[in-house]
């Protein structure tokens, strides 16, 4: 019998709220299978499992916040003789959650724009449960930080609205609405969690993660502008030949541009652990993805540089609306093995980033603009981006980082072979 | 008239596809001058979306080159109403 642990998705978390199990005892699973939705500082996180067994038993219940390294579930690996359910489970370590516990996000959070607006706030949790249930966020008093509608305002309406219903029960959870299996009001013998204050902890998380980096990581920056006319036209070509729906947005070349730069200059990709640099094989961007209630995320494009650029596009475009719809899965979360942030829709011309740790390096890109740019001793104007590196100067010099640069216009100048 | 008619459609879509983007937003504050990517923090992202979502509602596929046309909301109404059928 293994047991399932509360994982930690970054170095600061330290406690989440179970908020649905996805398996029943008795269920078969598999690596990679989501067993249960857990709602952290950074939004709703699909659990993952990390071997092959079948669910022996949930020993938490939803709505129940617990810490980190919590047995959440009881699992009998795959071929494991059976266990008599009430017998004593032997004493098997666990296996470790997660790889390397990845601490939090990097750098780039957007300033708020029209300050003068009045905007409902919402925590992502409140609005995803608002969304299921089809209630309307204009109708619903927020009693959160600054009016912030959370959890506790969307269950008392939703208490409202259904008096007359039974609360649903624990076991089956009737797919969709799925949060709906969260709401019962206080599961017996389940400690009630407080709603989250998400803006506070997605800040704290933050804040966290960015005083580690700025405290151990000793950063070397450098910046490099980039000629992308030769990448754009070649890129609106292509997009000519597409239905909108279809259309690639420049920053995924710039992703696998990235990619293809890493392969060359693999010392960038990887973590600074334990004292010593580790390289990773897989190259897994984590993609800074900001949020419309403020913070900011880095879910993880998988095998970035396996993917071809539709892929890709379709990757971010998965990523982005998960993210913003609070539905990433825990290993996005937590297996990046470098970070890109792109701020350039703002008008930023240049990004210098904190590394996210235990990443050591971070690839920033500002705006697009056009620029003078002298060619064979001729002046134009060229579509020009900044791109800057931040590196872990324990684990990498000056010389790779501008190695990596210098591989990233290299591929940038061959748009048609991204 | 039918023109107002179509404007008046078209407006709703707009807002429509906004408000899907930037829930929080009060689009009844949005001047016709303003710069809507800058005023409701619309992203490269979520702009493209948008014209996915005009194209889907009155069939008007903007061409790539004409995305730095439409910056406001007269932009757009002026750009989408000589081109929907």
């Amino acid at each position: 019998m293994s047991e399932f642990l509360m994982p930690s998705l970054g170095a600061d978390m330290d406690a989440a709220t179970v908020v649905e199990w996805k398996v029943q005892p008795g269920d078969k699973i598999k690596r990679g299978d989501v067993i249960a939705e857990i709602e952290t500082d950074k939004g709703l996180i699909d659990l993952e499992v990390f071997e092959d067994g079948l669910i022996e038993q949930l020993l938490i219940q939803p709505g129940q916040k617990v810490p980190v390294g919590t047995t959440l579930a009881l699992i009998r690996p795959e071929g494991a003789v059976e266990v008599a359910l009430a017998g004593p489970a032997p004493a098997v370590p666990p296996p470790p959650p997660v790889s390397p516990p990845i601490p939090e996000r990097p750098v780039g959070v957007r300033p708020p724009l029209a300050p003068s607006r009045e905007r409902i706030r919402v925590s992502p949790l409140a609005r995803k449960m608002a969304e299921a249930l089809g209630i309307d966020l204009g109708m619903v008093q927020g009693t959160g930080p600054r009016g912030a509608i959370e959890r506790v305002d969307i269950e008392r309406v939703v208490a409202e609205l259904k008096t007359k219903q039974a609360g649903p029960k624990l076991e089956a959870p009737a797919p969709p609405p799925p949060v709906v299996a969260a709401l019962p009001p206080a599961e017996p013998g389940a400690a009630k969690s407080t709603p989250t204050d998400f803006q506070t902890g997605m800040r704290r998380a933050i804040a966290a993660a960015m005083a580690r980096a700025n405290r151990d990581i000793p950063h070397y920056y450098l910046e490099r502008r980039i000629e992308l006319s030769r990448a754009l036209r070649w890129l609106e070509a292509e997009n000519q030949k597409r239905s909108i729906k279809d259309r690639l947005l420049p920053v995924v070349l710039l992703i696998k541009a990235v990619a293809h730069a890493l392969s060359d200059v693999p010392e960038l990709n990887g973590y600074w652990l334990d004292e010593r640099h580790q390289l990773q094989e897989a190259i897994h961007i984590g993609f800074a993805i900001s949020l419309r209630q403020g913070g900011l995320v880095t879910p993880a494009i998988h095998h970035a540089d396996l993917k071809n650029l539709d892929e890709l596009m379709e990757a971010m475009r998965d990523l982005i609306t998960r993210t913003r719809s609070g539905r990433l899965r825990s290993s996005e979360m937590t297996d990046a093995t470098i970070t890109l942030t792109n701020l350039g829709d703002l008008g930023v011309e240049k990004v210098f980033g904190v590394i996210y740790p235990p990443q050591v390096a971070l690839v920033g890109f500002g705006k697009i603009t056009e620029q003078p740019w002298v060619e064979n001793g001729m002046l134009g104007i060229r579509p020009v981006v900044t791109a800057t590196l931040a590196g872990d100067h324990r684990a990498t010099d000056g010389i790779r980082g501008a190695q990596f640069l210098e591989a990233l216009n290299r591929h940038l100048q061959e748009p048609e072979k991204l | 008239m039918t023109t107002t008619i179509t404007d008046a459609r078209i407006k709703e879509v707009i807002f429509n596809l906004l408000g899907q983007i930037a829930p929080e937003a009060n689009l009844e504050e949005l001047g016709p001058g303003d710069d809507i990517r800058v005023l409701l923090d619309i992203d490269s992202f979520d702009f493209l979306n948008f014209l996915i979502g005009l194209s889907d509602k009155l069939g008007v596929e903007v061409p790539e080159a004409d995305y730095g046309k439409l910056i406001t909301l007269q932009d757009l109404m002026s750009y989408l109403s000589a081109r929907v059928k």
